[in-house]
């Protein structure tokens, strides 16, 4: 092992990366660049392969080919030097059910060979910051599926790593603990942490990322910022609704790129924000052509996916979790 | 610190998890402990009497409690091992072994730790089990040297079925997948020399009896414990525990290792 510190550059790169399990291809040769500091998310439908892009790098498994380095090391060859940088939460990381909160952190502690006093002062540190402190005593067994995350994200911490892996950490959790996780990564890489994020829902990845990946059958489809990507999904719209063909041809005339979707309704493409919004209905004000109802249809995973890969997501394999692709999201307006 | 410095605290580590949890939800070492008892309550109130009648006639004759604490011992260590099959499968499936091989954590300790609390566990369990006995009637003609003797021997075999049932725990993909170590374990005494002398069984059984490995653990322990002479029986005893060792350590170090990187 060579005592030089990490190079500057990217925390992440990964060229070529390949996997298999017995026949089945899971990665067919995965790049990607993280920045230091920044939030990266790899997003994909389950049996992507999204999980074992995360274990190869995690120094969990080998690959079969290409090149890995996380803070400049091989993950395969000096996976000590990798371990003690990151720290890694997701599908197959677990909290100790039989022991307490406080115990779990203190276990982590004593495995990073931390003095007695700092594990204990960061465990305690850690509570009260993922708000655990109240049941710090209680054994994990009886958390519920967010308080078990946001310990397992705790334990994680404990190391003060520099980087940190997160497979999936939302899947599965209700939307008030799901926002409290979207606070804690912010938090994080406000700290400057690199964060490396898999998941399969686009608002996740439009909330944390700085950049994207979009993994498909074991290949990189697209890569870019969340507004990138967006730019290149075309499932976002207005939907209008008229109470007459009159009405609709009208609107259809005055609207740019304006597509009738059935007899009553009308498809207006594009980012639809607010100002945008307004600017539309202004548009018809002026006109004096009055809309029956609207709803705004923003892209999703399917969308995203639809776009680039010229296919719906296919389930590879079957997995546990089990997120169904939604239907296209419809926000009522009002 | 060096890498054997960071071996051997990480396996500290991990023993005092798993200490904890046995001192914490003691239910294990309680059952592990109840049901030998049980047993020697059975065989010794229930069939002893008739059992030992056929006892005198042979040459280890005596007792009957003194005939069949050895055994009884032996199975304890069996109880043990089934417990510690059971902890190495749930931290396999709960997902924390993932954890620890993810962490700068020395390889070896997450088992060594398994493998040492199992060799504690056994021991308090085979000493809480010679009180029960003495209580029974149980009387020993062992002198100091000879109860060292027999504590090693039991330390030798607890370790050896420790790391045969962390590799079972390793490999069973869930708790229902260790269940056949724990009934080979928990079988294999009865066709022993533990309960009767293997020469008053049939033909291939009495082979099978004779031939096994507990057989020379048991008589061996027998002869520790009642003060007679144990001729060579610990030759293959000693030899069985450190050949059955051998083969779990590999096993277990192979299956932890599987796919993964060191």
């Amino acid at each position: 092992m060579t005592p030089t510190a990490a190079a500057p550059g990217p925390a992440i790169t990964a060229t070529g990366l390949r996997k298999s399990f017995g026949q089945k291809v899971v990665l067919d040769g995965v790049d990607l660049s993280v920045a230091e500091g920044t939030v990266f998310c790899l997003l994909g439908p389950n049996g992507a392969g999204k999980t074992t892009t995360v274990q190869i790098l995690a120094t969990l498994i080998r690959a079969d080919g290409g090149q890995a380095r996380v803070t400049g090391r091989d993950p395969a060859r000096e996976p000590d030097a990798v371990r003690r940088a990151i720290g890694v939460t997701g599908q197959f990381s677990a909290v100790d059910g039989l022991l307490t909160g406080r115990e779990n952190l203190r276990l982590m502690a004593d495995l990073h060979h931390l003095p007695r006093a700092e594990g204990r002062r960061r465990a305690a540190d850690l509570l009260g910051r993922f708000e655990l402190l109240d049941a710090a005593d209680r054994r994990a067994a009886t958390y519920s599926g967010g308080m078990r995350r946001r310990l397992d994200l705790a334990m994680t911490l404990i190391g003060e790593p520099r980087v940190i892996f997160l497979d999936e950490p939302t899947t599965g959790l209700d939307p008030r603990s799901r926002r409290t996780m979207w606070q804690i990564v912010r938090d994080l890489a406000a700290r400057g942490v690199t964060i490396f994020l898999t998941t399969q829902d686009l608002d996740e990845a439009d909330e944390l990322a700085d950049r994207i990946a979009v993994l498909d059958q074991g290949r990189i489809v697209a890569a870019g910022t969340p507004a990138e990507l967006k730019r290149r999904v075309p499932g976002g719209h207005v939907s209008l609704q008229f109470a007459d063909d009159a009405r609709l041809t009208a609107a259809a005339g005055i609207l740019d790129g304006a597509s009738r979707a059935d007899d009553l309704s009308l498809h207006v493409p594009g980012d639809r924000g607010v100002s945008a919004l307004r600017t539309l209905l202004n548009r018809l004000d002026e006109a004096a052509i009055e809309v029956d109802s609207l709803s705004v249809h923003t892209p999703d995973l399917d969308d995203v996916f639809f776009a680039l890969t010229g296919h719906p997501p296919t389930e590879n394999k079957t997995s546990d979790n089990t997120a169904a692709p939604r239907p296209a999201r419809e926000e009522p307006v009002r | 610190m060096n890498t054997l410095t960071y071996a051997a605290r990480d396996s500290a580590t991990m023993l005092r998890r798993n200490l904890r949890h046995t001192v914490r939800y003691p239910a294990t070492i309680i059952v592990s402990l109840a049901v030998p008892a049980l047993l020697l309550l059975l065989f010794v109130g229930v069939f002893g009497g008739a059992l030992g009648a056929g006892l005198a006639a042979t040459p280890s004759g005596g007792r009957y409690v003194d005939y069949a604490v050895p055994g009884i011992l032996l199975m304890t260590v069996g109880y043990g091992a089934s417990s510690t099959t059971l902890a190495v499968n749930r931290d396999m499936t709960e997902g924390i072994i993932g954890r620890f091989r993810t962490m700068a954590v020395s390889r070896g300790s997450v088992l060594a730790g398994h493998v040492a609390a199992a060799l504690i566990r056994t021991l308090v369990s085979a000493a809480l089990l010679v009180a029960v006995a003495l209580l029974m009637g149980f009387r020993s003609g062992a002198g100091a040297a000879g109860w060292l003797a027999a504590a090693a021997l039991v330390a030798l075999l607890s370790l050896a079925l420790s790391w045969l049932a962390v590799a079972v725990g390793l490999a069973a993909g869930n708790a229902e997948g260790t269940s056949g170590f724990t009934l080979i374990v928990q079988l294999l005494p009865f066709v022993s020399s533990a309960f009767v002398p293997t020469g008053t069984m049939s033909g291939p059984v009495r082979w099978f009896a004779h031939n096994q490995p507990f057989t020379p653990v048991i008589d061996t322990l027998r002869g520790l414990l009642t003060g007679a002479a144990i001729g060579h029986s610990w030759v293959p005893a000693v030899a069985w525990c450190a050949g059955l060792t051998v083969l779990g350590y590999t096993w277990a170090g192979a299956l932890f290792r599987r796919g993964s990187v060191r």
